[in-house]
């Protein structure tokens, strides 16, 4: 009888190790070797691009000159590089050094063609940003640095420079029982507004440095009044904006010049081609009269950043079909792991579920936002590039704003991404997890771009619900003293790029959160 | 025939979640169409919204459910390795097909009916709160308005169609994750697309072919020759497509080994 121990067998090879590097290892072998994974990510790539490219190359613009269609005229562009809209009706003198000019407006009026409801009838009115005021501008080049103190019909005093600054003045609408005194001085590159109710009291509105103004300006009078516009839901989904013909006439006295050639003569000039009208071919076209001191001025259009046009995130129209592609590819990241019963192997492998988690949430993020910025690198400069050339106008913007809608979409393809994976672990069942990712981040920006429902509406939908992180996308700001359509149809988020984005990451982390809560409570 | 009818029948009244899936399609329709209901407000006559398609408005969403439905019938099959049990059992293969797509119909039907009725009546009760009243021109919501009947059982038929459509293209492609991929993509993308095409030209036509746009014309009761199509011939689009779905996943289905 023989009595012995029995040593257990150990390996002499070292343990390996188990950190998250390996784990990350782990999920990205994973995510690599399942061939459809990697055709679908790719394919999702291909989509963004191959969708923008057509979009843009199908999109063309042309004018209508009697019958023969010709190349639409460049829009001018202003100080700031944005697109601008600049007409109106100016009656002005050079001004060289220093000067400035005093009015006091005692009446506005104006007509507005065929507003709402029916459409039928030209009625007398002003638009709410109809303006009139002095002005001091580098010379009368469209698209040229100003500085201007106006009334307008129903925002009161402004200053306003250089197309998208504005500064609000004295509420309350001019008439000849409350008239306004204007003042705009420069001084150097130094311009201050001023206004008054009784041409002694002055209080100052703003100021500002323009320093592009040359040594010498034009400085006078001016007045403009941008078109009505109505929106109305197409039938085929979205909105349609309508812009209605409106002019507005002021009558200006106690005119005061400082700095300027005494005696001087006035120089009238419409700015911008109009005057085209039948309104104002048979009624009452642009110009001045003078009486007695006092000029009467009539002019239309607007001084003011454009917002009709096509915004460079439009050519990644394709971006939504690679989102469901991705959601899909995220979610079966996750699910795959329990129908085949991986997920027994990986969690022995990898007890700690929580980091099993983060390390497929970091996986699939990295693969979407490789794959989506590889697509929107490519799609938004050339895309851009071609709408330029088949004669379409996209909005100009700042490098740093085209990184960001080209970075920030796939930063959005990222999250959905991972807020897609972590719904497929806290359901566990494909079909469950997608239909709740999509009817989340993709159902809601469907509702708001095209669907029955008010702009009110999608606008909550865009501030509450995952699809808040489309804001990220939105390369032209709304600017509150130019009236446009700003529904989110027309692009115009209700939240600001990186707090919409945010409302998307906090859902994302919110998935994951419950995910690992319930990875950790559950058996598997 | 009854034999396969019988073993559908069966397989998906005895799934677990069929229960709860039918329940989320009625649920998730009545009351994302109140809720649309309650958002919409009319302040004038002739303010131009369509009361009938308003009330339905929760389909747009109740389809996706359908669609899982549709999808799990056969992916699940495919998933689980079942298929190959009811296929030895049942060896021919269309008719396995055809009872599933009878089941499915059926069971959409009967749930289509409840989800549309109900909404119906959530947009009768709710509307004239919000200003569709008689004196703006909109008299309270009834089935015996030919176009609100028309709207109400075609809406029921869509929503068989879009499970039809979902069981064909499930059929073709298997997998449940990519066959609801494919769905969804198909019916919430082209509306966007559609909206976003600068070319009108290009927008009707596109709105024609659209399965979810040309489809839901049949819930249109204004306004309707601003629609590329009419509501008849746009329900006859989807069809168009369900049957394509069908056909091609009968033949995968018949082609392919299990």
């Amino acid at each position: 009888m023989t009595t012995g121990t029995t040593t257990p067998y150990r390996s002499r090879r070292r343990p390996g190790r188990a950190g998250f590097p390996q784990l990350l290892r782990a999920e990205w072998t994973k995510f690599r070797t399942v061939r459809g994974w990697v055709l679908a990510m790719t394919a999702a790539a291909v989509v963004i691009v191959s969708f923008g490219l057509i979009f843009a190359t199908g999109s063309h613009s042309s004018c209508g000159n009697g019958t023969v269609e010709v190349a639409c005229p460049t829009p001018p562009t202003g100080p700031g590089g944005e697109l601008v809209d600049d007409r109106f009706y100016f009656v002005h003198q050079s001004l060289t050094g220093d000067g400035g000019i005093t009015v006091r407006l005692t009446s506005m009026t104006g007509i507005i063609t065929y507003p709402p409801p029916n459409h039928d009838k030209i009625v007398s009115g002003l638009v709410p940003w109809a303006k009139a005021g002095v002005i001091v501008k580098d010379g009368t080049r469209q698209g040229s640095a100003y500085a201007a103190m106006m009334v307008t019909a129903d925002h009161g005093v402004r200053m306003q420079y250089d197309y998208t600054h504005d500064t609000a003045g004295r509420p309350g609408r001019v008439s000849a029982a409350a008239p306004r005194w204007l003042r705009l001085n420069r001084s150097g590159d130094t311009l201050t507004g001023y206004e008054s109710a009784d041409g002694t009291q002055w209080t100052q509105v703003g100021t500002t440095h323009l320093p592009r103004l040359p040594a010498t300006v034009q400085i006078g009078l001016f007045v403009a009044s941008p078109n009505d516009l109505t929106v109305e839901q197409s039938a085929l989904g979205g909105s349609v904006g309508q812009a209605r013909y409106t002019q507005a006439t002021a009558v200006f006295d106690h005119v005061g010049l400082r700095g300027t050639t005494p005696g001087g003569q006035w120089s009238r000039d419409e700015i911008g081609a109009h005057g085209q009208t039948d309104w104002e071919r048979y009624h009452r076209p642009s110009g001045v009269r003078e009486s007695g001191g006092g000029y009467t001025v009539t002019g239309d259009g607007d001084i003011a950043p454009r917002t009709d046009g096509s915004p460079i995130e439009r050519t990644l129209i394709g971006m939504l079909a690679g989102l469901i592609v991705m959601i899909v590819v995220a979610v079966m990241f996750m699910t795959a792991e329990y129908r085949r019963g991986l997920i027994h192997t990986t969690l022995i492998a990898s007890p700690r579920r929580g980091r099993m988690l983060a390390a497929k949430a970091v996986v699939i993020g990295l693969v979407s936002f490789v794959a989506g910025v590889a697509a929107t690198a490519i799609t938004v400069p050339s895309g851009t590039r071609i709408l330029r050339r088949g004669g379409e106008f996209p909005f100009p913007v700042s490098s740093l704003t085209e990184l960001r809608v080209i970075v920030g979409t796939a930063a959005l393809l990222a999250v959905a991404a991972v807020l897609a994976l972590a719904l497929g672990a806290l359901f566990r069942r494909s079909v469950a997890a997608i239909i709740t990712a999509i009817a989340v981040i993709v159902v809601p920006y469907v509702l708001a771009f095209a669907s029955v429902l008010p702009d009110d509406v999608t606008r909550w939908l865009l501030r509450l619900t995952p699809a808040a992180g489309f804001a990220i996308q939105q390369s032209v700001p709304a600017y509150k003293q130019v009236i446009g359509n700003y529904a989110p149809s027309a692009g115009y988020y209700p939240l600001a790029p990186w707090a919409g984005f945010a409302v998307l990451c906090a859902y994302a982390a919110l998935a994951l959160g419950l995910a690992a809560h319930r990875l950790r409570r559950r058996g598997s | 025939m009854k034999r396969e009818l019988h073993a559908e029948w069966t397989k998906l009244r005895t799934a677990p979640g069929t229960g709860w899936v039918l329940l989320a399609i009625v649920a998730l329709t009545v009351a994302v169409s109140g809720a649309a209901g309650t958002t919409v407000s009319c302040t004038q006559a002739g303010c131009g919204h369509d009361p009938t398609k308003l009330s339905l408005f929760g389909v747009q969403l109740g389809q996706a459910v359908v669609a899982a439905l549709a999808v799990l019938t056969i992916s699940g099959e495919y998933g689980s390795g079942m298929i190959r049990t009811t296929l030895t059992a049942m060896p021919r293969r269309v008719t396995v097909l055809a009872a599933k797509a009878g089941i499915l119909t059926g069971l959409t039907l009967a749930t289509g009916i409840i989800a549309v009725l109900a909404s119906l009546l959530a947009g009768r009760l709710i509307l004239p709160g919000h200003g569709f009243t008689r004196a703006h021109g909109y008299p309270p919501l009834s089935l015996a308005d030919e176009p609100t009947l028309r709207a109400a059982v075609g809406s029921v038929l869509y929503l068989a169609l879009i499970a039809l459509l979902s069981l064909g293209i499930a059929t073709a492609v298997r997998d449940a994750a990519a066959a609801i991929g494919t769905v969804l993509g198909l019916l919430y993308l082209l509306p966007v697309i559609i909206s976003l095409t600068p070319d009108p030209h290009w927008q009707r036509h596109l709105w024609q072919i659209s399965p979810a746009n040309a489809g839901l014309a049949i819930q249109a009761t204004t306004d309707l020759p601003s629609l590329p199509l009419g509501p008849w011939p746009g329900l006859g689009v989807l069809a168009a497509w369900t049957a394509a779905a069908l056909v091609s996943g009968g033949l995968a289905l018949r082609l392919r080994d299990a």
